[in-house]
């Protein structure tokens, strides 16, 4: 019995970790061989300001991934998120700096607005059978609508509401140890990425999320209400959002409405070059990651080479397309 | 016995088809009750519907003699009835355990998963079923053998007590065949009744206690499986009109040939294969699945490559590297998977007719000609008897049959009158195929070659004026047409391994 628990909890874990493993292992060896590379470069690179620079600018962007990740093993793609965050960053402001209410209040706002949007893709793709990339489509747009008539198209600033920078910039672990000084927005990141990785593999929902992406037909047929548990992973992706959208409110101190476009397409990146599968039934959050680490690293590594930003997008699509032939050719090897 | 089920004047009708009419069948405890019929016959169908996939239309089933309502999977399976699906339905990306208590794992609070309980539990099916797999791997990593013993646990976890088993050797080989009824019998002497979906007859003398058959919808009869011969059994399948209806082979030997295939070899799929078809004349190809028939004509039409022969059309030896070679030389092929290779499905009946001929309604200007498009779909349409409200219907939305007929017309137009046909009947209902025998009957009357190939024996012999039969890429013989010929014949052509081989009769 002793045994089978072990033998269970290996396996446990082996989904955390398993599962794409390859792909992963090549994104963490890029990442490595990027830092590496950079750092002999210029010297610039690998200080530690830099470096939290890095983290700081990777924790968005991770957050949004972390999101799109959920939806993505579903077998659905998420493409508001960009938005998303945007609109949940401009309630949040509508609360705290409209109303002046209290911080919490604007935290809860945040990842509330987020969810609630969430569950409304949900219910699109679930209830009204609209396929993934339309529904959400059509919730970006509605969403950066929505963003600019709420805020009469103007940033609203969280000037009166004390402390809100510091959800971002704050540092926690700096006052802790003085020689870290991680910024809350990374923390915050982490502990996201960690939670997420729970749910995904200790959870009913987690294992629902993998099962719809790998055959939906087969779970439906198991009895299992899929469209209730499809729309509770985007509604749990939405209140991500809605996390992230604190972060860059916070980083901001201000709500811009006109923010938010593009974002989406970097988070799916992230998770593609993290070797999530597009057509679903696997990925991890680990993988997502590193992703985004590495277009982090890029971005930040080419500015320190003082490389035109235009190259900076060129190479990320070139790392884009690199990352899922890697994947297609370890596929079909196996 | 005990009775466990019974079903009673089962109705069931999808738009345009009758599928069930007055349908009766029952299921003792620890019985094996194997379900026969042709393809259309509907066994499929009423077994959804005790699974709960369909509702029915009329009738009454009865569990343990109380009446029941299945009206959805859930709803059977809370009932103790399991199916095992002919098209696996796996979570190919979740280990086996996983799969097995979908939408039942073992939770604790906070809905998190119990993992250690969860393949704790699967391991116990799995040893009670003398089964050795670990439940923790993954599923896409097990044999399709392995997958479906994954799929009987997943069944017993519902504590069945009716397994249903749709066509559950149809990717095994032999030696997985044999684990599977080990299983099968074990399962057997613990009381559970099984209803056994199968196609192959020998699989029946070995595993079935009672045979009923069905045949267009309808229950024909159930008999005892060990003093019932087979042949008694397929004469019941096949039903009476087939027998009884002589095919009227026409006189073709004076005839022009119109195809001539010499020592055709590619590795091991086809090895030295020579045959004729002359024109108006329908040659059958049987054989088992695998015997090399599709190969051959793959090859022949220029999908494949061939390492070797000679393909002559009227007399003329052509170079066929491509498909648009064979076709040039008028040669058009009907794939058995019409919705990946024969159609546009999306697009209507008139593009779908046209698609192979376009340059013909192409202007200088590169302007499709609608008017004329239109015209030629219109004249297949009334000339095939495709039955399609309009030639601007979308190909999706036509019966099987009636796709057929699009296919056809399209390689016509195309003055094709070498035709292949792939299967010409899969997936299309009992009625419209005797419509597709008409019309393979039509094109070769009109003086076109025609070559059916088809797993079904009742249907080669049906068709064919001629029957070519292969045997692991080698044609071991080629058998005249109509009453002669029986299907045992055939059968032995189609097993004779390489060792007995010699090439039988003239290949011509």
């Amino acid at each position: 019995m002793t045994q089978t628990m072990d033998a269970a909890q290996t396996g446990g874990k082996k989904r955390l970790i398993g599962g794409g493993a390859q792909q992963r292992l090549l994104a963490f060896a890029s990442l490595i061989v990027l830092l590496i590379g950079f750092s002999i470069a210029s010297p610039n690179f690998m200080q530690t300001s830099n470096m939290i620079a890095i983290l700081q600018a990777t924790s968005v962007n991770g957050v949004l991934a972390v999101a799109a990740t959920l939806v993505i093993i579903t077998g659905g793609i998420d493409l508001s998120v960009g938005t998303m965050m945007t609109f949940t960053a401009v309630m949040t402001g509508v609360v705290l700096t409209y109303l002046g209410m209290p911080l919490p209040v604007g935290v809860v706002t945040a990842i509330a607005t987020g969810a609630f949007c969430g569950l409304c893709s949900g219910t699109f793709v679930a209830k009204m059978k609209i396929p993934p990339f339309i529904a959400t489509l059509g919730m970006m747009l509605i969403l950066k609508g929505l963003s600019l008539v709420i805020s009469g198209t103007r940033p609203i600033y969280f000037n009166d509401t004390p402390g809100f920078d510091l959800i971002s910039r704050g540092s926690l672990i700096g006052e802790i140890i003085p020689a870290v000084p991680i910024p809350n927005g990374v923390l915050i990141l982490f502990i996201v990425a960690i939670v997420a990785s729970y749910i995904l593999s200790n959870t009913v929902l987690g294992r629902y999320t993998f099962a719809l992406g790998s055959n939906e037909e087969a779970v439906r047929l198991s009895g299992v209400n899929t469209d209730r548990w499809k729309m509770a992973v985007y509604a749990l992706a939405g209140g991500i959002v809605g996390i992230g959208g604190l972060l860059i409110a916070s980083r901001l101190n201000s709500a811009q409405p006109a923010l938010g476009l593009g974002y989406e397409l970097e988070a799916i990146a992230a998770v593609v070059i993290g070797g999530t599968s597009l057509s679903g039934g696997r990925g991890t959050i680990l993988g997502t990651l590193i992703g985004a680490l590495i277009m982090a690293v890029l971005t930040n590594g080419l500015r320190v080479l003082t490389v035109a930003q235009e190259w900076q997008t060129v190479v990320t699509g070139v790392i884009i397309i690199l990352a899922v032939y890697a994947d297609m050719l370890r596929r079909k090897k196996v | 016995m005990k009775m466990l089920v019974e079903m009673r004047g089962i109705e069931k009708r999808f738009p345009g088809v009758h599928a069930l009419k007055d349908v009766r069948f029952d299921l003792r405890e620890g019985e094996v009750h194997a379900l026969m019929g042709e393809n259309g016959a509907g066994k499929s169908t009423l077994m959804k519907i005790l699974s709960g996939n369909y509702r029915r239309d009329g009738g009454e089933i009865l569990f343990d003699g109380e009446p029941v309502d299945p009206d959805s999977p859930r709803a059977a399976t809370d009932l103790g009835i399991g199916i095992i699906h002919q098209e696996l339905s796996l979570m190919n990306d979740l280990t086996a355990a996983q799969n097995v208590f979908i939408g039942r794992e073992p939770r604790k609070s906070f809905g998190r998963l119990d993992e250690p309980a969860l393949n704790a539990k699967t391991a116990g099916i799995f040893r009670s079923m003398n089964l050795k797999l670990d439940p923790k791997a993954q599923v896409d990593t097990l044999t399709i053998a392995k997958q479906q013993m994954v799929e009987i646990a997943k069944a017993l976890s519902y504590k069945s007590r009716v397994l249903i088993m749709d066509e559950p050797t149809a990717a095994l080989n032999d030696a997985e065949i044999a684990e599977l009824f080990v299983i099968i019998r074990k399962l057997r002497s613990e009381g559970v009744g099984i209803i056994y979906i199968s196609h192959k007859m020998d699989e029946i003398k070995r595993i079935a206690d009672r045979v009923t058959v069905m045949r267009d919808g309808e229950y024909v009869d159930t008999v005892d499986a060990a003093t019932t011969p087979l042949s008694r059994i397929i004469s019941m399948m096949v039903g009476r009109e087939v027998s009884e209806k002589p095919l009227d082979v026409p006189d073709t030997a004076n005839n022009e040939i119109a195809l001539e295939v010499r020592n055709l070899s590619r590795g091991r799929e086809i090895r030295d294969v020579s045959f004729t078809v002359r024109k108006g004349e329908i040659v059958g190809f049987a054989g088992l699945m695998g015997a090399g028939r599709t190969e051959v004509a793959r090859a022949v039409f220029g999908a494949d490559p061939r390492d070797d022969g000679e393909i002559l059309v009227h007399g003329k030896s052509v170079s066929i590297h491509s498909p648009s070679d064979a076709v040039r030389a008028g040669i058009g092929y009907l794939s058995e998977d019409r919705k990946r290779f024969g159609l546009a499905t999306g697009m209507d009946v008139r593009a779908n007719i046209a698609l192979a001929s376009l340059d013909r309604f192409t202007s200088k200007a590169g302007v499709l000609d609608e008017r004329g498009m239109r015209e030629t779909a219109q004249k297949y349409i009334g000339q095939l008897g495709i039955r399609t409200p309009s030639d601007r219907q979308e190909v999706r939305l036509l019966s099987g049959g009636n796709q057929q007929k699009v296919v056809v017309a399209k390689w016509l137009l195309r003055d094709c009158d070498i035709l292949f046909f792939d299967e010409p009947t899969r997936g299309i209902d009992v009625g419209a195929k005797s419509e597709i025998y008409k019309l393979l009957e039509e094109l070769a009357a009109q003086g076109r070659a025609i070559v059916v190939i088809s797993s079904e024996l009742p249907e080669v012999m049906r068709l064919s004026h001629r029957i070519a039969v292969m045997c692991e890429g080698r044609l071991t013989g080629i058998l005249p047409g109509g009453a002669e010929t029986t299907q045992e014949q055939i059968m032995e052509l189609a097993t004779q391994r390489e060792a007995a081989m010699a090439p039988v009769g003239e290949v011509a």
